[in-house]
């Protein structure tokens, strides 16, 4: 069995599989890609590399998107 | 148009095109992850042909202004934004000493910034030597349906500047925009007044049209104004 880590996604608690990658994740979460942006512990993430970053434990990641406003 | 406060999308997407708005602003708000069925602004407002304009409302220091339009260029590569940096929750006027400190920073990082601000002639001066893109003073507080309550500032706004000029909050009825326009404004940004009106697609219609009637006047020269009487009909031949 895989050693699980805890982190935040859009401020709530998850626990996913240790090293997990980000890109492994946000497919499994049905995220539309081309339509948000992803930013990891305050920083954005270039979406081309997403792949290339594993979750680590207590990682707070943020997706965001357009919604309507004034 | 701000695309906050309607029903639903669709309607939203309705009266947007009835109003025949180029731009539409547009908050920068977390993904709802547990449901992914909810429908999402996109599908319903095609960014291909209505300019999406992100907008920091809800901000409340540059900080946060900063993060959230730097993530609206990650989602689509926009670089015009719109910044409005509030420094009151109950009167919602801009916080404008924050408000030029982003307005500089986002310069400097390539977005095209158009400025919330209030209708302060130097302070909107500041704003233009910062770089802002557009100068958008309010009519009144956001939402209020107040109208343009100091339209002397506009007019001196518009005299010192020719950056595009759009007035961004306060607006209640079509005639608002009008006036707009004939102080010589760019534009209008309405929201709150067509999507809470009882009839939002007429009131956009009528915003519509109150657009085009204020930049047609004001691009026709208007009569000066004269204490005294002034006869349509001739004196001469008077029976």
């Amino acid at each position: 069995m895989k050693k699980k880590i805890k982190i935040k996604i859009n401020g709530k608690l998850n626990i996913i599989d240790e090293r997990t990658k980000v890109s492994v994740l946000l497919r499994d979460l049905k995220v539309p890609l081309r339509k948000v942006a992803i930013e990891l512990n305050r920083e954005i993430v270039d979406k081309k590399k997403l792949n290339k970053i594993f979750l680590k434990t207590n990682d707070k990641l943020e997706i965001v998107h357009f919604i309507g406003g004034g | 148009m701000g695309t906050g406060k309607y029903k639903n999308m669709s309607e939203c997407a309705k009266a947007i095109k009835i109003s025949g708005a180029e731009i539409v602003t547009v908050a920068v708000r977390r993904v709802n992850i547990s449901d992914k069925k909810k429908p999402l602004l996109m599908d319903f407002i095609d960014p291909k042909k209505i300019t999406y304009l992100p907008n920091t409302a809800g901000c409340f220091s540059s900080k946060e202004a900063l993060r959230t339009l730097r993530l609206a260029r990650e989602i689509g590569g926009w670089k015009l934004v719109k910044l409005e940096v509030l420094g009151d929750k109950k009167n919602l006027f801009p916080e404008m000493i924050e408000t030029l400190n982003s307005t500089e920073i986002l310069t400097k990082e390539g977005f095209k910034v158009m400025v919330y601000c209030n209708d302060d002639p130097l302070m909107a001066k500041r704003l233009e030597n910062a770089g802002a893109a557009a100068i958008m003073p309010l009519a009144a507080p956001i939402g209020s349906g107040l109208g343009i309550l100091n339209k002397v500032n506009i007019q001196i706004i518009r005299k010192q500047t020719k950056l595009p000029l759009i007035i961004d909050a306060g607006l209640g009825q079509a005639s608002d925009a009008t006036i707009a326009m004939e102080l010589g404004c760019d534009g209008v940004l309405v929201n709150t007044a067509i999507a809470k009106a009882k009839k939002p697609f007429e009131m956009a219609k009528a915003f519509k049209n109150a657009v085009v009637a204020g930049r047609q006047s004001f691009l026709s020269g208007r009569i000066e104004k004269k204490i005294m009487g002034d006869p349509s009909s001739p004196i001469k031949g008077i029976i």
